[in-house]
């Protein structure tokens, strides 16, 4: 039955044209006051009871941002951004002190969103997946607004020496980590949203895995935005250390707002020898209405460095919300013989826009890339996909491939690639492929003769078309995403 | 009972079919032939509802219902099933998972449960088995790198899996070797009875000599120019569509 029930929720939340994300939960809540200067940095600081050299550095940022101004040469358009007119600190004024004592409207609101932040309901198979079975548990921090507000399964991990906590709670118990880690794959000055996430930021998650250690189980974190008039700026930073493997998602959304709010991010991380860090990315953000309002901005710098030997960082990135997206995660390949892979779907339908892709800095000797990119433009979408892939000359034997389709639904959307290549090792080998195609006529009347709705069947094609990403997710979050793939698109066709 | 009466079609402003009656009684196969250009394939897609394939006149009726008001699911979930002359490919799309959502949309359409990914596997195996198919057919993207014969007997699974009440077989028998023609034909005979009714489209009297028809028409520039019993298709067979076009000419 269950399989049913989900199928029926499957095909009301597509007829109804809704988000079924974009509910807003009501919870008393403290801000800090509009706008954006050194004493709301102060503020942030404060609230969080961090050391002085944070607080040094942030402010550093600010000032670095302070001469910078916004990239304009992504392929997106929007009206300019007043930072002064949002609060930078937005947080549920009782403040749990253990997992016991959530807010009841916080649990109820993540159990809405599939996520239970109980323990003991993971282990009671009361999380399942679509087709009924129960799921393998995930360990999930939870992050409401500005503050991450559980963090489960942490005492499980502990006894593997895995550390999984709020980035906040991290600063406070592990500074020598946080110390030396922050800031050192993506630096505070990278570029102008990486500055302002560098002096704002709030909270995200903090993940050590120690040598020789395989995580036990999938490590995740929920985003989620709820106050209006606020933006998000989540940091989160991933150590694997030699010989360590994690796999790590994260997923996000929002509730349905005529004003578009900023969620910039900045996440880093390092892999050092032989170990490897696979990180997943389902985007949901509120991606604005039919005509385009609302939605979220989603501005975001991520960056792994594999600084080891035989180190690996895998991205696989769905995204499917956000009125805008300006996101590249890259790999910086320094260690020799080590191994960055990106596999990104991005749906682009109404009046959404991506800019999305990955930058793969080839610096060790037989260093390997694989970039796999598939975009879908519906509505008056525009996707376009841009990567880097550089090969220095040191970076004797490096490779790389690179693959972007583009899916097109309709006539008034867009689909670009540009892609840059630059090398200057002559032993290197460089692969660029490029398609772009139309779901044909035939296919659409082939699937609807088998008794497929035309929705469904564009679902079908689409799913298809991105199945060599959609295997790169772990098992259960697969089958979400597929069904995400067919929600936003649906209106797309007929 | 499926009824056809003077329907006309015509297809980027061409007309195609130019007036079509037949009939054909429920629990009954029936061919129909015709030389290339007759209008064979158009007839196959009006009947499922194919873009492009514009009716001009006329009107089809399944079982009392208007065929023609229906749309391509609609009429699938009304029990129709097209055989397609050149099966068509779903990248990455795999069959299985092709198999179960069809399956289930038709099941759901008829009010009766889904099946679940266990259920399904076990009914497409037997059926696999029964048309002497691998199963690592169930694992291929829908009809990519297929041979011509496996693409046609993957529409005979889908067939065998959906179990239509109206089957209209579009040139199945074309690019089949003698084995391939003998399972696709085993495939149909195995669903004759009192509730399959079944259209076969050919142009050769090669696979009816596997599906014996109760009736055989003949097809020629849009128009059916005779009928008769199964052994018309061994004269046309013996003598050729050329006396038949002249006719009509």
């Amino acid at each position: 039955m269950p399989a049913v029930n989900e199928t029926i929720e499957t095909v009301r939340s597509v007829t109804e044209g809704t988000y079924k994300w974009g509910f807003e939960t009501e919870i008393e809540t403290e801000f800090a006051p509009k706008g954006l200067n050194e004493d709301i940095i102060r503020f942030i600081s404060a609230k969080k009871g961090e050391p002085e050299w944070l607080l040094e550095w942030r402010l550093r940022a600010f000032k670095a941002w302070q001469a910078m101004s916004e990239p304009r040469w992504a392929a997106v358009r929007f009206p300019p951004i007043d930072y002064q007119d949002a609060h930078y600190y937005a947080a549920p004024k009782r403040r749990p002190k253990s997992l016991d004592e959530v807010d009841p409207e916080l649990l109820k609101t993540y159990a809405k969103l599939g996520i239970p932040l109980r323990e003991q309901e993971w282990l009671a198979g009361v999380a399942t997946s679509p087709d009924g079975a129960p799921r393998a548990p995930v360990a999930v921090d939870a992050v409401f607004d500005s503050v991450s507000v559980a963090t489960t399964f942490r005492e499980r991990l502990e006894k593997e020496g895995i550390i999984f906590c709020s980035i906040s709670e991290a600063v406070r118990e592990h500074p020598e980590l946080v110390r030396k880690y922050l800031g050192s794959v993506v630096p505070p000055a990278d570029n102008f949203y990486a500055a302002l996430n560098s002096a704002v930021f709030t909270d995200g998650s903090f993940v050590y895995i120690p040598k020789g250690v395989r995580c036990p189980m999938e490590l995740s974190t929920y985003f989620r935005i709820n106050a209006k008039s606020t933006g998000q700026f989540e940091r989160t930073l991933i150590i694997a250390e030699a010989g360590s493997y994690v796999s790590y998602l994260e997923g996000c959304t929002a509730p349905m707002r005529d004003e578009h709010q900023l969620h910039a991010a900045v996440v880093e991380l390092v892999a050092h020898d032989e170990a490897t860090i696979k990180y997943s990315t389902v985007q949901n953000w509120y991606p604005g209405d039919a005509e385009g309002r609302g939605g979220i901005y989603n501005f975001v710098t991520k960056r792994g460095a594999c600084r080891g030997a035989r180190s690996k960082i895998s991205w696989t990135q769905v995204e499917t919300g956000s009125a805008i997206t300006w996101k590249y995660p890259s790999c910086i390949l320094q260690g020799s013989d080590s191994v960055g892979e990106f596999y990104s779907v991005a749906i682009t339908n109404n009046f959404q826009q991506a800019d999305t892709g990955t930058k793969m800095i080839h610096l060790g000797p037989r260093t390997r890339s694989t970039i796999i990119s598939k975009g879908i433009s519906a509505g008056h979408g525009q996707n376009t996909y841009r990567g880097l892939v550089r090969i220095s000359p040191k970076a004797v034997g490096a490779r790389n491939f690179t693959q972007c389709d583009s899916l097109l639904i309709g006539d008034r959307c867009g689909a670009h690639t540009v892609p840059y290549i630059e090398n200057r090792c002559m032993s290197a080998k460089v692969e660029h492929e490029a398609t772009t195609s139309r779901i044909a006529e035939d296919q659409l009347f082939y699937c609807r003769s088998r008794g497929l709705s035309e929705e469904d069947a564009v679902g079908l094609i689409v799913n298809g078309f991105c199945r060599e990403v959609l295997k790169e997710l772990p098992m259960e979050f697969a089958v979400e995403a597929q069904k995400l793939l067919q929600i936003s698109l649906e209106g797309s066709v007929g | 009972m499926l009824k056809i009466e003077g329907l006309t079609a015509e297809v980027e402003g061409k007309p195609i079919l130019k007036g079509i009656d037949l009939t054909v009684p429920t629990g009954e196969v029936h061919a129909v032939m015709g030389p290339n250009g007759s209008g064979k394939s158009t007839l196959a897609y009006v009947l499922a509802g194919r873009e492009g394939y514009a009716v001009t006149g006329g009107s089809v009726t399944w079982d009392g219902r208007d065929l023609l008001a229906l749309e391509p699911e609609e009429r699938a979930a009304a029990g129709l099933f097209l055989a397609f002359q050149y099966p068509v490919e779903l990248p990455g799309v795999g069959n299985a998972t092709f198999l179960r959502t069809a399956l289930n949309a038709i099941r759901r359409a008829r009010g009766e449960p889904e099946l679940d990914a266990m259920q399904f596997l076990r009914l497409a195996r037997e059926r696999l088995r029964a048309l002497s198919m691998p199963e690592e057919m169930l694992k291929r993207s829908v009809n990519v790198g297929f041979s011509g014969g496996e693409k046609k007997r993957n529409e005979i699974l889908q067939m065998a899996l959906l179990r239509p009440r109206l089957a209209v077989l579009d040139e199945t028998d074309s690019g089949l070797d003698i084995d391939a023609l003998r399972i696709v034909a085993d495939g149909v005979n195995a669903m004759r009875g009192p509730d399959f009714t079944a259209l076969v489209i050919t142009h050769y009297q090669r696979l009816l000599d596997h599906i014996v028809p109760d009736r055989v028409h003949v097809l020629v520039d849009g128009r059916i120019v005779r009928s008769g019993g199964p052994e018309l298709a061994r004269e046309l067979e013996r003598e050729g569509y050329a006396a038949l076009q002249a006719q009509a000419a």
